[in-house]
C-alpha cells in the first residue's frame, strides 16, 4: 500500500485489511494474546471478592479496566476514567477507591470488593441493595454500583450517619439523574432510621 | 378503586441495578470481537484533505480503518458519523480504527496522519450575524427553510443553508440589551395586537437575556456493540429508547427492518441526547459488517463532550406588558439561538414556554438559529422551555413589583388552566390545573410566612425566596399497544419503551394490568430487544411516555378484553355484551358461576386462530408492531390495537417550584434551605418514581440556573470544559437533600389512566425558582442570565458589572 493514498483507495486498503484479519483469528482471549503488547503482560494473582483470582496485567492497566475486561466483573462502571465521577468505585481493604485511578498492579496482596462481591453468597442483597431497591433509589442505574460501594463503606465504619454524614460520604459519587435525595434516604432506611 | 394506578411497585429490572447485573450496551462481548476507536478533529472548522493510515495498518492487532468514505454522505448542516468535507467542531470523528485490544487501536491512532485544510470558525452567534463576520459553514451561517412551487401545485419544501448578516445598528443593539430593530429572523409569529396590548399595560418592562448551552453528560458515554449473524444485525446501543429506534437504524445500516435486532435492556442516561439513533452507531453497524466480525466502539468521557449532544444556548431581548390588574397584555420576544455545528435552536419552545406561563393578549416572536463551531446541539430536558423558565422567573418578579402584585398571585393571573392554549398556534390542551398546583404549592411551602421573614439573616447572609414554572408538552398519540394471555393464564405485556431509568416502560405497563384485572405478579414485562417482539414506540423524549403509552397499553387491553368476550360468548352462548371480566375469567353477567378462565381463553384462541391469536391484525398498525405480531402469533390471546382514542390538545406538563436560599454577600455562594414542588402531570401512576423524577429534575435545575455550561475560547475555538469535574454537574453536595414533592393529581380527561408527563418541567421549575430566589435576596437585581454563577454574583455585589455588561454564549 501507498504510504500516501486517496481516500478511495485507502479505503479498499483497509477492506482487504480487515478482510485479511478476520482469517486465522479466532476467540477475544486468542486475539489478545496475538497482541503485540501481550508480552509486557504479568500473571498477578488479585484477591477480588474474596477469592484469588491469576491474571494477566499490563503494568498501566488500571483496576478498573482489568476487572471489567479481564475478569467480566461488569458491575464496575467507568463514566469518566479520569477520577471525577465515582462510578467505578470498590473497596480496596474496605476503603472506597476510584478503580479507574488505581493500578492494578498496586492492590496486589490487598483485598477488593467490587458491587459483585456485596451480596451474600445465598444471593441475598446486602441491607445497603435492599433499600435502595426498596426506596426506588436508582434511575438510570449506572452510578448505582458506586453509590452502594460508598454507602457499604461507610456503614461499615458508621452504622448510624447522620443525613449530612452520608452526603458527605457519598459525595464522590456523581448521578447525573440526580438521585441524590433517594440514595441518601436509602442509606438511612438501611441503618433503620426511616421506615 | 385502581390496583395499580397510583399504587407502588417494584420495578423488575432494579434488582440488576443493585448488583451490577444488568447489561449496558459496553458490557456485552462476543466471540472474535474487536474494539474500535475514534480519531477526531483538533480543528474547529476545515476540511480533510488526506488521510495516511498506512502506518497504523502494518501495526500488529489492527484490523481496519473507517471513514466518512464508507457511508452515503452527508449533506451540510447534517451530523454526519464521520467527517471529511465538512470539519465543523474540535472533537467531530473523522475516522475509527478497529484492533484486536482497545490499547492497540488506541496506538493505532496516534499512527495516522490526517491532512486538514483549515476554515474561518466562529463560536458566537452574534459574532456570526455581525457584518463581516465568520460563518461556521462555507455556505453561511442560518438554516433557511425553503418553498417552491412544485408539479401539479404541489409545493417541494426543502431548507438550504444562507449566509445572513445583521446591519450593524441591530448588532450593537441586542449587545446593549436594546431590540434589534433591522435584524433578520428565519421564524416569526404573533398574535393579537401588540402594540396595543403595550399601550394598554400599567407597567412595561425591557430585559435583555441569555442562556448559555452545555453538555449532557450522561453517565455512560454512548457504546455500540454491534455484530451480524444470518444477514441480521444485533446491534446492542445505548438509547433512551427502544423501537423508536428500529426504522433509522435499519436505514443507516441499509438493511430491512425485519433484519435488525436492537438490543437496549438499560441505559446510563440520556436527557434527550439518546432519543433515537444517532450517526455515531452507523460506524458500529457498518464498521461489524465491512469486518464481518463483532466490533464494540466505546468512547472516552472527552468524546462524549464532543458528540454526545448539548443544550442550545440563546441571546435574547423581552419586552413586557402588564395592565393593572396584573394581566399580561403584550409580550415581544427576540431570541437569537446557538445552533452548534449541526443542530437547531430552541426558540420556538421558548416561546411557547412565555405563552403557558403568561397567556399573554398579544404576543410576537421573531427569531434565528445560527450555526457556530461548537458541539451540535439537540433536545435536552426542556429544550428552550427550561433555560427560558430560568430567565423569566426574575423578569417575571419585576414586572410584578412594577405594579405591586404578589409575585406568587401574578403568576396565578396569568398562567395556563384548561381552557388556555400554548405555543404561537394558541393550540387548545387537554387539561391544567397549574393555579391548584401554586396553592398547593404556597400552603406546603408556606410562602406567605418565608417572605415575611428578615431579608438579612446575619453574618453577612441574607435570604432569597423565589417561585418559578416550568413547563413542556407531556404526551402524544397514534403508537400502537401490544400484549398476549398466554396458556398458562399469565399477561404478558410486549413494551417498546426504552429504559432510560423513568422506569416508565413499567409504569406505562400498568394500564394493561389494569384494564384487564390482573395482578401485577402475574404479569410479565417483554422489553429490551426487539427479538422479543416489541411494539412500534415513541421515543423517550418529551416527557410524553406516561400519557403515551398507558393509552396504548390500555387500548390492547381493551381488544383483549373484546376478544376474551367473544370466545366466551362463541362458547358459552349470548353475545360477548353479556359478558364481564374478573378474577381472571371471563363469565356471563347475569350468571359469575359460567365463565372461562383467561389461560382457557387464551387456549381457545390459539385454536380459533384469526385474530384471536395475532394471524390477523388490524390494517392500522405500523410496521414494526405487524412484525411483532407476526412473532408472537398462535402463542396466545393476543391484544394489539393503534391508540385511536379520541381528544385534541396537547397534554401540558406543568410544575411549580417554590425555593428558599441563604445568600453570603462575602462570597456570592448560597445554600438552598428548602424546595417544594408540585407537579400537574393528571394522575400520579408510579408515586415513589414521581418523587424519583421530580427530585432529580430539581438537581437539573440548580445546574442549569446555577453551574453549567460551555465555555469556549473565541481565538482558537476550543472548548474548555470538556470533563465532567470543569462543566460542573451538580453533586450532592449542590443540592438540598430534604425535599418535598406532591402533586395536585387531578385525572387528564383525555387519558383512561388519568395520567400526564411529567420529566422535563421538573428542571425548568427548580430552575425558574433558584433564579427568583438569587434576585430576591440581591433585592430584585435581575442577572438575565443562566447560569447566574456564583463569580457572577460576586462581581455583582461587588459593583462590578463585568460579568453581565456584555451578554454572550458560549464564552466567559
Amino acid at each position: 500500500m501507498n504510504s500516501k493514498l486517496t481516500r478511495r483507495r485507502f479505503i479498499k486498503g483497509v477492506i482487504f485489511s480487515g478482510a485479511a484479519a478476520t482469517t486465522g483469528t479466532g476467540v477475544y482471549l486468542v486475539a489478545s494474546a496475538q497482541a503485540g503488547q501481550a508480552a509486557a503482560e504479568r500473571l498477578i494473582t488479585l484477591n477480588i471478592n474474596g477469592r484469588d483470582r491469576p491474571v494477566d496485567v499490563l503494568p498501566s492497566e488500571t483496576l478498573a479496566h482489568t476487572l471489567r475486561y479481564k475478569l467480566d466483573l461488569t458491575g464496575t462502571k467507568i463514566g469518566c476514567n479520569r477520577g471525577e465521577c465515582g462510578a467505578c468505585t470498590v473497596l480496596i481493604n474496605g476503603v472506597p477507591n476510584y478503580a479507574c485511578s488505581v493500578l492494578t498492579h498496586n492492590v496486589k496482596g490487598k483485598s477488593v470488593v467490587s458491587i459483585e462481591g456485596v451480596k451474600s453468597m445465598d444471593g441475598t442483597l446486602h441491607s445497603i441493595q435492599q433499600a435502595f431497591v426498596d426506596v426506588n433509589a436508582p434511575q438510570c442505574g449506572f452510578c448505582t454500583p458506586g453509590q452502594i460501594m460508598s454507602a457499604v463503606a461507610l456503614l461499615n465504619n458508621n452504622p448510624r450517619p447522620s443525613r449530612e454524614e452520608t452526603r458527605q460520604a457519598l459525595s464522590g459519587n456523581l448521578c447525573r439523574c440526580g438521585a441524590y435525595e433517594h440514595y441518601i434516604n436509602g442509606v438511612m432506611r438501611a441503618s433503620g432510621q426511616i421506615a | 378503586m385502581s390496583t395499580h394506578i397510583g399504587v407502588d411497585f417494584t420495578p423488575p429490572d432494579i434488582a440488576g441495578k443493585v448488583t451490577g447485573e444488568i447489561k449496558y450496551a459496553e458490557d456485552y462481548k462476543r466471540e472474535g470481537m474487536v474494539f474500535a476507536r475514534l480519531l477526531t478533529s483538533p480543528l474547529p472548522a476545515g476540511r480533510v484533505v488526506n488521510i495516511d493510515a498506512s502506518e497504523a495498518l502494518r501495526m500488529d492487532g489492527v484490523v481496519g480503518v473507517f471513514t466518512a468514505d464508507d457511508l452515503p454522505p452527508v449533506p451540510p448542516p447534517g451530523n454526519p458519523a464521520l467527517a471529511s468535507e465538512y470539519v465543523t467542531y474540535v472533537g467531530q470523528p473523522i475516522l475509527a480504527v478497529a484492533a484486536i485490544t482497545e490499547e492497540i487501536a488506541e496506538s493505532a491512532i496516534d499512527k495516522i496522519r490526517v491532512d486538514f485544510e483549515r476554515r474561518d470558525f466562529v463560536v458566537d452567534p452574534i459574532e456570526s450575524l455581525t457584518p463581516g463576520g465568520s460563518n461556521a459553514y462555507p455556505e453561511g451561517n442560518v438554516l433557511v427553510r425553503t418553498r417552491e412551487e412544485g408539479p401539479e401545485g404541489a409545493p417541494i419544501v426543502g431548507a438550504e443553508i444562507k449566509d445572513i448578516k445583521w446591519p450593524q445598528s441591530a448588532i450593537d443593539a441586542i449587545k446593549t440589551g436594546k431590540e434589534p430593530v433591522g435584524g433578520e429572523f428565519t421564524t416569526e409569529w404573533a398574535f393579537g395586537d401588540v402594540d396595543a396590548g403595550f399601550a394598554d399595560a400599567a407597567a412595561i418592562i425591557e430585559e435583555p437575556f441569555v442562556t448559555i448551552g452545555y453538555p449532557h453528560h450522561s453517565l455512560e458515554a454512548r457504546t455500540g456493540m454491534a455484530y451480524w449473524e444470518n444477514g441480521k444485525c444485533y446491534f446492542h446501543g445505548s438509547s433512551q429508547s427502544q423501537s423508536a429506534n428500529n426504522a433509522g437504524l435499519a436505514r443507516m445500516l441499509n438493511i430491512d427492518l425485519a433484519d435488525l435486532v436492537f438490543i437496549n435492556e438499560a441505559t446510563g442516561g440520556g436527557f434527550g441526547s439518546k432519543i433515537g439513533p444517532y450517526p455515531f452507531m452507523a460506524i458500529t453497524g457498518n464498521f461489524s459488517k465491512v469486518l464481518n466480525r463483532p466490533v464494540q466502539l466505546r468512547i472516552t468521557r472527552e468524546q462524549e463532550f464532543y458528540i454526545g449532544s448539548a443544550r442550545s444556548g440563546m441571546q435574547g431581548w423581552i419586552k413586557i406588558g402588564v395592565k393593572e390588574n396584573g394581566k399580561v397584555s403584550a409580550v415581544d420576544l427576540v431570541i437569537v439561538n446557538d445552533g452548534g455545528a449541526t443542530g437547531g435552536g430552541s426558540g420556538n419552545s421558548s416561546a411557547q414556554h412565555v405563552t403557558v406561563a403568561y397567556q399573554p393578549e398579544s404576543m410576537r416572536y421573531r427569531g434565528i438559529s445560527v450555526y457556530t463551531n461548537t458541539t451540535p446541539r439537540g433536545a435536552q430536558r426542556g429544550p428552550g422551555q427550561n433555560e427560558m423558565a430560568a430567565v423569566l422567573a426574575p423578569m417575571t418578579d419585576k414586572v410584578a413589583r412594577a405594579i405591586d402584585m404578589d409575585r406568587v398571585a401574578f403568576r396565578r393571573t396569568n398562567v395556563l388552566d384548561s381552557d388556555g392554549f400554548q405555543g404561537g398556534s394558541q393550540g387548545p390542551v387537554t387539561s391544567a390545573f397549574v393555579r391548584e398546583a401554586l396553592d398547593q404549592g404556597m400552603r406546603t411551602f408556606g410562602w406567605q410566612d418565608k417572605i415575611a421573614q428578615p431579608k438579612d439573616m446575619g453574618n453577612n447572609k441574607v435570604r432569597g425566596v423565589g417561585v418559578g414554572i416550568g413547563y413542556h408538552g407531556a404526551g402524544g398519540r397514534g403508537y400502537d399497544g401490544l400484549l398476549r394471555i398466554g396458556t398458562d393464564g399469565r399477561l404478558y405485556i410486549h413494551s417498546g419503551v426504552g429504559n432510560l431509568g423513568t422506569y416508565s416502560y413499567a409504569g406505562t405497563c400498568r394500564a394493561a394490568a389494569e384494564a384487564l384485572q390482573v395482578p401485577w405478579d402475574k404479569c410479565d414485562i417483554l422489553h429490551g430487544r426487539s427479538d422479543r417482539h416489541l411494539p412500534h414506540s415513541s421515543g423517550q423524549g418529551g416527557s410524553n411516555t406516561i400519557f403515551t403509552h398507558t393509552r396504548t397499553n390500555w387500548v390492547a387491553a381493551q381488544d383483549a378484553i373484546t376478544k376474551l368476550k367473544e370466545i366466551a360468548a362463541t362458547d358459552l352462548g349470548g353475545s360477548a355484551d353479556d359478558y364481564e371480566i374478573g378474577d381472571e375469567r371471563v363469565f356471563l353477567s347475569s350468571n359469575p358461576s359460567q365463565g372461562i378462565t383467561y389461560a382457557q381463553a387464551a387456549q381457545r384462541a390459539i385454536e380459533l386462530g384469526g385474530k384471536y391469536s395475532g394471524q390477523e391484525y388490524p390494517d392500522d398498525i405500523n410496521p414494526l408492531t405487524q412484525l411483532a405480531v407476526q412473532g408472537i402469533a398462535g402463542s396466545g390471546l393476543v391484544g394489539v390495537a393503534k391508540d385511536n382514542i379520541p381528544g385534541q390538545g396537547q397534554p401540558p406538563g406543568v410544575l411549580v417550584g417554590f425555593m428558599e436560599i441563604e445568600m453570603d454577600k462575602d462570597t456570592g455562594k448560597y445554600e438552598i434551605l428548602d424546595y417544594t414542588a408540585i407537579a400537574d402531570c393528571g394522575t400520579v401512576v408510579h408515586p415513589t418514581n414521581f418523587n424519583n423524577a421530580m427530585r432529580g429534575g430539581a438537581v437539573w435545575g440548580v445546574g442549569l440556573a446555577g453551574l453549567e455550561r460551555h465555555v469556549y475560547d473565541p481565538q482558537n475555538g476550543l472548548p474548555a470544559n470538556t470533563g465532567l469535574y470543569q462543566s460542573k454537574p451538580p453533586t450532592n453536595m449542590d443540592v438540598p437533600i430534604d425535599t418535598q414533592m406532591g402533586a395536585v393529581n387531578i385525572p387528564d380527561p383525555q387519558n383512561p389512566t388519568g395520567g400526564r408527563g411529567i420529566g422535563e418541567p421538573t428542571q425548568g421549575a427548580s430552575a425558574a425558582a433558584l433564579a427568583s430566589a438569587i434576585s430576591d435576596a440581591l433585592d430584585g437585581h435581575t442577572f438575565n442570565t443562566a447560569p447566574t454563577t456564583t463569580d457572577m454574583i460576586i462581581n455583582h455585589l461587588a459593583g462590578n458589572t463585568y460579568s453581565t455588561k456584555s451578554l454572550k454564549t458560549n464564552t466567559f
